[in-house]
């Protein structure tokens, strides 16, 4: 059995807009529109979309703060709204623009009310803090008062908190929002070393690529609350044609742009000394070897397809795609 | 292998032992948290102590030829003043918006997701907070009081335990209407109008701006039995100075405990139906 179902899921606001001087229109907005997914165990998922594409809502849904306007989810074999609270002692959340610490409290003392609140026996809530005092470097700021923390501690704090009670689903909604990079770092090397146990299983929204670069096998891409791609990261490359390019640093600009096979021009740059060709089908010592005969090379490298590139053309696809339905 | 006998624990005292741990727990946090702000407890300490000092000439000015007036002489009428004015941190009658800020900013989606209901979570905090307000803000005006004013002293045993009990739940009714006052940010997202109103009306209908007995007959013994208002504060004051009979006084007290057993249950249905409803703000 999946540790997360869901079939069907969708989510409707009802907005209020102006619809005259006094009149106002009820508009419904649709967040989730009918979202088919299954997680396995241990898995470790990617959600991502633009802004307001619906990923918090679902990952609301999922957690049981929010009621779906229709279809069925599952977690851990509960209903996240009707087992709401039994949910809670099986799930963590992290959300990067939200804190579940007691502000005035300092971090020592929020854990240990979570220990009572989770109900966890000392010694297992114990084992846990040392493990992630250890990978998170919590020491430092454990005495001080939350809100007295930096983003980064704070976010190290929240992690913390969300898995002293062993939770089997960990959700991540933005977690690495506003860190630096060193934040950023000890945040992803920790969510890395939680993925490689393979007991959690990771839900992870988020802007950052480089975080499901680094943590995600499954990606899983949402727009106007439907899924538009699930799959590893290397199928949305071969989905969306990314490609590898090579960059060819010459002596002097050649007179024609040079054909070469399975390898087009992608761009000249630097008046024609700089050019860039996107591999198809041509290997790199092909391309290297067609351009040596045609001009003196000073450099080559190779640059990796970029995962904001094809995320962006996914997202303006799919938004170019309702703009041109009528009446969409 | 011998056999072992296994004593089972009935299941109600599995779940209600941790439960009391866990509250207890949300409670002693409560109490920390406030007592970092201990600045605001004195800055608070000499506003009611001024007051007190207004409100106590005010109601002796009031007192009749022999000193009384609804019911109270001029030691009960010191001393409602004097414990009203601790009392009023205590029970932390106005300006309590954490729930409504939280519902504002979509932090509530926090709440929701702890194992413990909210209303439980806030009531135990909020205990916890009155704990502290006890020891901070009610212990001086009580030690104030008396070396300005003659004030009375309670006469009778059951009088003081009584009046404890009368203030823990004083501060559960108190509670509950805050939450409920708090909650209309589900439907409203901005809670100023319904906290003016709960503001204005609270003064005036639990006891606190003058005692609920300067009212004529009628309009006291509707305001007494049929709105909890009275039990956020005239009942513990009037426990306290003895105005009633002490069988009267555990008749109010138990008043107090259906108020506080009503609210909470309408607290807890207020939450279902506005988790039906959410929509947490800021994504």
């Amino acid at each position: 059995m999946s540790v997360i179902e869901m079939d069907g899921l969708r989510k409707e606001f009802t907005v209020r807009v102006k619809a005259g001087r006094l009149r106002r229109e009820k508009r419904t907005v649709t967040a989730v529109d009918g979202v088919d997914l299954r997680v396995e165990r241990g898995e470790m998922l990617g959600y991502i979309g633009p802004n307001g594409a619906g990923k918090s809502t679902t990952l609301k849904m999922l957690t049981g703060v929010l009621t779906p306007s229709a279809g069925r989810a599952e977690v851990c074999g509960l209903r996240p709204v009707a087992d709401r609270t039994r949910l809670a002692l099986r799930i963590g959340v992290v959300f990067g623009q939200r804190s579940q610490l007691w502000w005035d409290l300092p971090l020592r003392d929020s854990f240990d009310l979570l220990r009572h609140v989770y109900r966890v026996p000392a010694g297992a809530h114990a084992a846990r803090l040392t493990r992630c005092r250890g990978l998170l470097d919590l020491d430092e700021f454990l005495d001080t008062p939350v809100r007295q923390l930096s983003l980064g501690q704070r976010m190290r704090g929240e992690l913390t908190a969300a898995l002293l009670h062993g939770p089997e689903v960990l959700f991540l909604d933005e977690p690495t929002i506003g860190l630096d990079v060193v934040s950023k770092q000890a945040v992803r090397g920790f969510l890395a070393e939680l993925g490689r146990s393979g007991d959690t299983t990771l839900v992870l929204t988020t802007h950052d690529l480089a975080d499901i670069e680094r943590l995600c096998r499954r990606l899983v891409v949402i727009d106007h609350g439907r899924v538009v791609h699930d799959g590893s990261i290397a199928e949305l490359h071969h989905r969306y044609g990314s490609r590898r390019m090579v960059v060819a640093e010459l002596d002097a600009a050649l007179p024609e742009p040079p054909a070469l096979p399975g390898a087009p021009l992608h761009r000249a740059e630097a008046d024609g000394r700089r050019l860039v060709f996107a591999l198809e089908s041509a290997s790199v010592a092909e391309v290297v070897a067609g351009l040596a005969g045609l001009a003196t090379l000073r450099d080559v490298s190779i640059v990796e397809p970029d995962i904001e590139e094809v995320v962006a053309r996914l997202y303006l696809s799919e938004r170019r795609g309702p703009l041109l339905t009528p009446g969409g | 292998m011998g056999s072992v006998t296994a004593t089972v624990a009935p299941p109600t005292d599995a779940h209600v032992t941790p439960w009391f741990r866990t509250f207890g727990a949300i409670v002693a946090a409560g109490f920390r948290r406030h007592a970092t702000y201990r600045q605001v407890a004195v800055a608070g300490l000499v506003t009611n102590t001024v007051f007190g000092f207004l409100r106590c000439y005010i109601f002796l000015a009031a007192t009749d030829a022999a000193g009384r007036v609804a019911g109270y002489d001029r030691a009960q009428l010191a001393t409602f003043v004097w414990a009203g004015q601790g009392l009023l941190a205590v029970i932390a009658i106005w300006g309590w918006t954490e729930l409504a800020h939280r519902i504002r900013t979509g932090d509530v989606a926090t709440d929701l997701l702890r194992p413990v209901h909210p209303v439980t979570s806030y009531l135990a905090a909020d205990l916890g907070r009155a704990g502290f307000a006890a020891l901070a803000r009610l212990v001086p005006p009580l030690v104030v009081g008396p070396l300005f004013f003659a004030v009375h002293v309670p006469r009778h045993a059951a009088t003081v335990p009584l009046f404890l009990l009368s203030v823990v739940l004083a501060v559960v009714v108190c509670f509950g209407c805050r939450y409920l006052v708090n909650a209309t940010a589900y439907w409203l997202q901005d809670v100023r109008g319904p906290m003016i109103l709960w503001t204005l009306g609270s003064g005036v209908l639990a006891g606190l701006y003058f005692p609920l007995g300067f009212l004529p007959g009628p309009l006291e013994a509707t305001l007494r039995y049929a709105t909890p208002f009275p039990s956020i504060l005239q009942v513990p004051l009037d426990v306290l100075v003895e105005r009633e009979s002490t069988a009267t006084g555990v008749g109010l007290v138990g008043l107090q405990l259906v108020w506080a057993v009503l609210l909470l249950a309408l607290c807890r249905l207020v939450q279902r139906r506005a988790e039906r409803r959410l929509v947490v703000q800021g994504g």
